[in-house]
């Protein structure tokens, strides 16, 4: 069988998980699932780790969990400051599920250097 | 009060047919598709049906006398049409929890799917569904890990879990079946699996593949940053084999392994699911041999009664079909005994194929895989069907990507998470597909490529076991 030029070559990605293989999420497309989480009844959670550490199970908490709240631009604005102070740093948003004790949601929102 | 032996063959019904009856909460409750002989009444089939199950046996004995019968019977209290169907009819059967060894899953299939499925008054007989008690649940061992603890330890939230198992299935040596599993984890699978029938054959001997495996898994691991297994089928001959395979694989640092609990023994299953618990591995089950079983209307055992004696024997994650692959089973069905492997209380609900309320208590939920004939057009169905508390494999889907594995592997991870996204984002996926993926598409010439070479294959026939309605 001839060699065929229409193979191409897939390069390996260093990802993070969920969402990792889709392109950086727009503002609006961050609001809607993070609207996504508070709908669920879920704790939103603002994690970070330098990149170094991203396998590590535990990342830094940013603060607590924001138990109970269901302002979307309060997460916004934490997600954000929680960048401001960690600019090296992965940030990743979790929804945070008490009754199973897990995360329904969890990707990471600003990737650090 | 004390009875007299009368010697003979009394009929089933003037023992085994209680209509008054009101079962305990204790009590294992079966609902039984059955299908007498022509010309024997209803009563007394279901009787028979009970009392072969139980305690009886063909002719009247004197040593019945010795015990108090009436507190170990099997009883059948309710008879019930099938809709649109003439010749069956459903027998509820309620047995007394001491008919039972503790934790045996084992025992409880003896009893009621044993001799009694060969008895000359049947034409034909299906198990539909077992009402497990809560008093029995507890003592079944159950899944060793369960969904939550998998998600931590494999670190996957918010979306269903991404695998394939490695094609050819046989013949591939050692080292050349690792290739593959590194090249489908690299490309963005979570797990690869072992075609069931791969188990230790000349071509590949298991010690070989362990060893290839794992060092695929850890590659793919480093270069991509997130965490990767492998099912690795410890199936083998014996329990000693079994066992020798599961250590090995803890050895190498693996994170789970596999099992096939239908042609394995339920013994060998929970022997081996009690191994994992104890040895921090999380186990897959493959269900080799089911349709056998199950797939015909009438007669043998539904799948949702394979499913939750999985649960109980137990498995972190098990086949459950993919309704729109190329295997049997319908969409209602399928969420049906879904909700059995992973709810805590599933209510009665016909419309499901659920005769009974089902309460698990505290006992974990297992992982749904679906697996078989699916392609990445399916996934927006898939995600919709699924849910997040499942595996999706793509075999055929990912291996036959003209790229080759790794970006099939990527075209299916791409897919995935458009789909979750779309979703968690309030849009329709079922309905928008092909839009979302068409979107996603624009991103990933690794995607776009698998919707081309697709976009034709499809799996519509129609399903051969249906929900009994009018």
């Amino acid at each position: 069988m001839p060699f065929k030029s229409t193979v191409g070559d897939y390069q390996t990605v260093a990802t993070l998980e969920t969402f990792g293989f889709l392109p950086p999420m727009t503002q609006d497309e961050i609001y809607d699932q993070i609207a996504y989480i508070i709908a669920q009844g879920w704790s939103p959670l603002v994690e970070h780790v330098h990149p170094s550490r991203s396998m590590a199970t535990y990342w830094s908490y940013w603060k607590l969990p924001f138990f109970g709240e269901k302002d979307l631009g309060v997460i916004v604005n934490e997600l954000e400051a929680c960048h401001r102070a960690y600019p090296d740093h992965h940030v990743r948003l979790v929804g945070y599920d008490a009754y199973t004790q897990s995360q329904g949601a969890c990707f990471v929102v600003f990737e650090g250097r | 009060m004390s009875k007299k032996y009368d010697a003979g063959v009394k009929e089933y019904r003037d023992t085994y047919w209680t209509p008054d009856y009101v079962p305990l909460d204790t009590d294992l409750l079966a609902c039984f598709k059955c299908t007498g002989q022509e010309g024997v009444p209803k009563e007394e089939v279901a009787a028979a049906v009970a009392a072969e199950s139980s305690t009886g046996t063909w002719s009247t004995v004197w040593s019945e006398l010795l015990v108090d019968l009436d507190f170990y019977k099997g009883r059948c209290y309710r008879i019930e049409d099938v809709p649109g169907d003439k010749e069956s009819f459903y027998a509820f059967i309620a047995y007394p929890l001491d008919l039972f060894e503790e934790g045996s899953v084992t025992n409880v299939l003896t009893s009621l799917v044993g001799n009694v499925f060969g008895f000359k008054a049947l034409r034909h007989l299906r198990l539909e569904d077992i009402r497990f008690p809560m008093a029995f649940i507890k003592t079944c061992p159950g899944p060793p890990n369960g969904i939550h603890v998998e998600r931590d330890r494999m670190n996957k939230y918010g979306r269903p879990l991404l695998g394939c198992t490695i094609k050819p299935k046989l013949g591939l040596s050692g080292k050349n079946y690792g290739r593959v599993v590194y090249e489908c984890l690299r490309g963005g699978l979570d797990f690869t699996k072992d075609d069931e029938n791969i188990n230790s054959q000349p071509f590949q001997r298991w010690q070989n593949r362990f060893e290839f495996v794992a060092e695929a898994v850890q590659s793919a691991q480093a270069e991509t940053g997130e965490k990767k297994g492998h099912y690795l089928n410890c199936t083998a001959a014996t329990p000693e084999e079994m066992y020798e395979r599961a250590e090995f694989a803890k050895e190498l640092g693996q994170p789970i392994i596999m099992h096939d609990y239908i042609t394995g023994g339920f013994t060998a299953n929970t022997g081996l699911s009690k191994w994992c618990r104890k040895n921090g591995m999380l186990l897959h089950i493959h269900r080799a041999m089911h349709a056998v079983i199950d797939r015909h209307p009438k007669h043998g055992i539904h799948f949702r009664v394979l499913a939750k004696c999985l649960r109980l024997s137990g498995g972190d994650q098990l086949h459950t079909g993919t309704v729109v692959g190329k295997l049997e089973g319908d969409r209602q069905t399928t969420l049906g005994f879904i909700d059995q492997l992973r709810e805590s209380f599933i209510p009665e609900d016909r419309t499901r194929g659920n005769f009974f309320d089902q309460d698990w208590g505290s006992m974990p939920g297992v992982f749904a895989v679906a697996s078989g004939g699916i392609h990445v057009w399916h996934m927006p169905a898939l995600v919709a069907i699924f849910g997040d508390d499942s595996v999706l494999q793509f075999g055929g889907g990912t291996h036959g990507h003209p790229w080759g594995s790794a970006a099939g592997a990527a075209a299916n991870r791409v897919a995935l998470e458009a789909c979750v996204k779309a979703r968690n984002a309030g849009r329709e996926i079922e309905k928008e597909g092909r839009d979302i993926l068409l979107e996603a598409a624009k991103h990933s010439p690794e995607l776009a490529i698998a919707l081309e070479t697709w976009k034709e294959i499809k799996f519509e026939f129609d399903t051969v076991d249906k929900l009994d309605v009018g």
